[in-house]
């Protein structure tokens, strides 16, 4: 194990899959000489040059239809976004061009591609740069989207991402990526697209959640416990497709169950998942499912109500108490 | 020459640039058979759609065959094309199976796409045609994606990127013009002008009408050529991939065109007069210039090419027989081919 930040480790997962397959590429805005907006590609263009760390001018809807028509063509992008929230000038090329092309071709064109870059709040920049695009994506067939919590994860899950023969939205967080984890040091780590992890196996609630609030969620199982309440926090990992299979072995042991997420609950990871379990676990529940998430808002820039908007370490240990009383 | 140093230049050229060159007796021939291919399929198309047997939107066409025909035999392999829903002619230039591209637009199991795809979603990537993309413009970005991906494996192919006259107003196009020049990809952008985005005449949505021009900003040399005229269409598109082979950054070039029928079947066309149409069916006819052509030159009569029409009309009707007659998809198909597979 080596420890690493998470923007550490998604430049080494980058920096890997470059070096043992010539058809990677890395492109967008500020990627190259900038070293990433975030510092994400840091190093990148000296190692492997101008031809495969590519600045693209403020264009999204464009570079990201280049990346995809590059991927049409046999290459492996990497598309990053500054922000999630700038990809909805691309939105259509992400669905309709990258999505939808593999079953519209009767899988004569697929589209290997990873569009990455951070999502949802960062701090104060208020609701034009805080968006959680975790449902949007999770919507469309023909996607995956995983948006990983720790170091490990995300070196893993971006490297399956980009051996993957089909388009991957990989969800990042900006607060997330100064943070260290252990990661383990090896070239062959990977972490296949689709499974949850039980982070903190429990007896009395099960709490799913995803990306920052794994953190959050830990942190209120840990003041839960000194009151007796045991949770079982299953980080998704994968949002698209959901390890639905994980989550519901983990309700039939505990009974209950809170989704969490950042994102405004309507319509959202959570509704996806309170549904799913009540079709398929309704036997099991004890207790209606409950939703945090993000208030119902566009988030606002004051302190004070950004924190309110966003859901905290007390407001998921405040569910829980009130489902297990 | 860098593309983006050099001073774009827009050239309009007439109908007789590419008809004074000397052109062989099997080249017309091909020519004249390949679009009377087209036509024929198209009104087969028309006519099924008309019996229920294609449902959807079904875009035609007809009026327009000499630009893919024309630009098609400019290209070698290993050259990628790519452009809207007005797609079937640019599937038969490519080389797709009449009967397959017959049988998608029915829907059916042996349908290029087998039948998930449709009039507008269609692709051969053996003949290097890559769709067939419903949203109006989104195909260009696209289309210089594959011009990067010939740039990054420095191969000298070259990206045909089609869009028409109504696309030419989306923003994506420029954002693709300017990433094209800036980095100086093989890329052809084509506008096929058939002077109307659906019931919109250019001179309605258009500020400067000159479609050719609209490269300029970005330093792409753009060329108006007369896109009724396969040889024109031809000699533009050879020296077009010339340049682009040689390194030199993008093209557009700006196809003069009309389409006879309406947008799509649903469109009965009432914002232009029927005199239009019949004028430029008369006086502009692409398969009829071709037709004259072989004849005046003694290579054809009335009778060899009722021969070539008698060998298309079997072919669109077999395709069109095989197209009725196959099974619709499975039922397991419908959840297929969502996802590649590793």
């Amino acid at each position: 194990m080596v420890e690493l930040t998470v923007r550490e480790a998604l430049r080494d997962a980058m920096a890997e899959e470059m070096r043992s397959d010539a058809d990677v590429f890395l492109m967008g805005e500020e990627v190259a000489e900038y070293q990433g907006a975030y510092k994400v590609s840091q190093g990148l263009l000296e190692e492997f040059g101008a031809r495969r760390v590519i600045d693209t001018p403020i264009t999204e809807a464009g570079f990201a239809g280049i990346g995809i028509g590059a991927a049409m063509a046999g290459l492996k992008p990497i598309v990053e976004f500054m922000t999630f929230n700038f990809a909805m000038q691309a939105i259509d090329q992400i669905v309709n061009s990258a999505a939808k092309t593999n079953y519209m071709s009767g899988g004569l064109v697929n589209v290997p591609i990873v569009f990455r870059g951070p999502n949802g709040a960062a701090s104060r920049v208020a609701a034009q740069h805080s968006q959680c695009y975790a449902a949007w994506y999770a919507h469309v067939p023909g996607l995956k989207v995983v948006a990983p919590f720790s170091a490990a994860d995300a070196k893993g899950l971006l490297k399956a991402a980009i051996r993957d023969p089909n388009p991957v939205i990989f969800l990042e967080n900006e607060i997330l990526y100064g943070q260290s984890f252990d990661v383990p040091d090896s070239a062959d780590h990977i972490v296949p697209i689709g499974s949850a992890n039980v982070v903190r196996p429990g007896s009395d609630v099960t709490i799913t959640t995803f990306s920052i609030m794994v953190g959050k969620a830990l942190e209120a199982a840990e003041a839960l416990a000194g009151e007796g309440i045991d949770a079982e926090i299953i980080d998704l990992r994968s949002i698209r497709p959901l390890d639905t299979e994980t989550i519901i072995t983990s309700v039939e042991k505990t009974n209950r169950l809170i989704t969490v997420e950042e994102g405004w609950p309507t319509a959202g990871i959570g509704a996806e998942i309170s549904a799913t379990v009540t079709e398929r676990a309704f036997d099991f529940l004890d207790a209606p499912v409950l939703r945090v998430g993000g208030s119902d808002v566009p988030l606002p820039y004051a302190a004070n109500l950004e924190t309110l908007a966003l859901p905290q370490a007390e407001t998921i240990a405040d569910a829980a108490r009130k489902l297990c009383r | 020459m860098a593309g983006a140093k050099k001073k774009s230049k827009t050239t309009k050229s007439g109908v007789k640039q590419g008809g004074k060159a000397a052109v062989s007796r099997e080249t017309l021939e091909t020519y004249y058979r390949e679009m009377l291919m087209i036509r024929r399929f198209e009104e087969k198309a028309g006519q099924m759609y008309g019996m229920g047997l294609i449902g959807g939107f079904c875009h035609l066409y007809i009026g327009q065959e000499a630009v893919v025909t024309g630009l098609q035999h400019a290209l070698e392999p290993g050259d990628s094309v790519i452009t809207g829903y007005r797609c079937h002619a640019h599937m038969l230039a490519a080389g797709a199976d009449p009967r397959a591209v017959m049988a998608e637009l029915t829907g059916r199991a042996d349908g290029v796409s087998k039948g998930k795809g449709g009039s507008m979603h269609m692709f051969t990537p053996e003949g290097g045609f890559y769709g067939g993309h419903g949203i109006v413009g989104a195909q260009a970005p696209l289309g210089a994606g594959f011009g990067f991906a010939n740039k990054y494996r420095a191969n000298d192919r070259v990206s045909v990127t089609y869009f028409g006259d109504g696309a030419a107003n989306q923003g994506q196009v420029f954002e693709a013009f300017n990433m094209a020049a800036l980095w100086k990809l093989p890329v052809i952008f084509v506008i096929e002008n058939n002077h109307y985005a659906m019931g919109t005449s250019v001179t309605r949505s258009t500020a400067i009408q000159e479609l050719c021009q609209r490269g300029e900003a970005f330093g792409i040399p753009g060329q108006q050529v007369d896109g009724m005229d396969v040889l024109a269409v031809q000699a533009a598109s050879e020296k077009a991939v010339a340049q682009c082979r040689a390194d030199e950054g993008p093209v557009l070039l700006e196809m003069m065109t009309y389409r006879y029928r309406g947008h799509s079947m649903s469109d009965p066309a009432k914002y232009r007069t029927r005199e239009e149409v019949s004028k430029v069916r008369q006086e502009r006819d692409p398969i009829e210039h071709v037709r004259d052509m072989l004849v005046a030159a003694g290579h054809a009569d009335d009778d060899s090419l009722r021969e070539v029409d008698k060998a298309v009309k079997a072919e669109v009707n077999d395709a069109a027989e095989f197209a009725q007659n196959n099974q619709a998809p499975d039922a397991a198909e419908l959840f297929t081919d969502i996802m590649a597979e590793a």
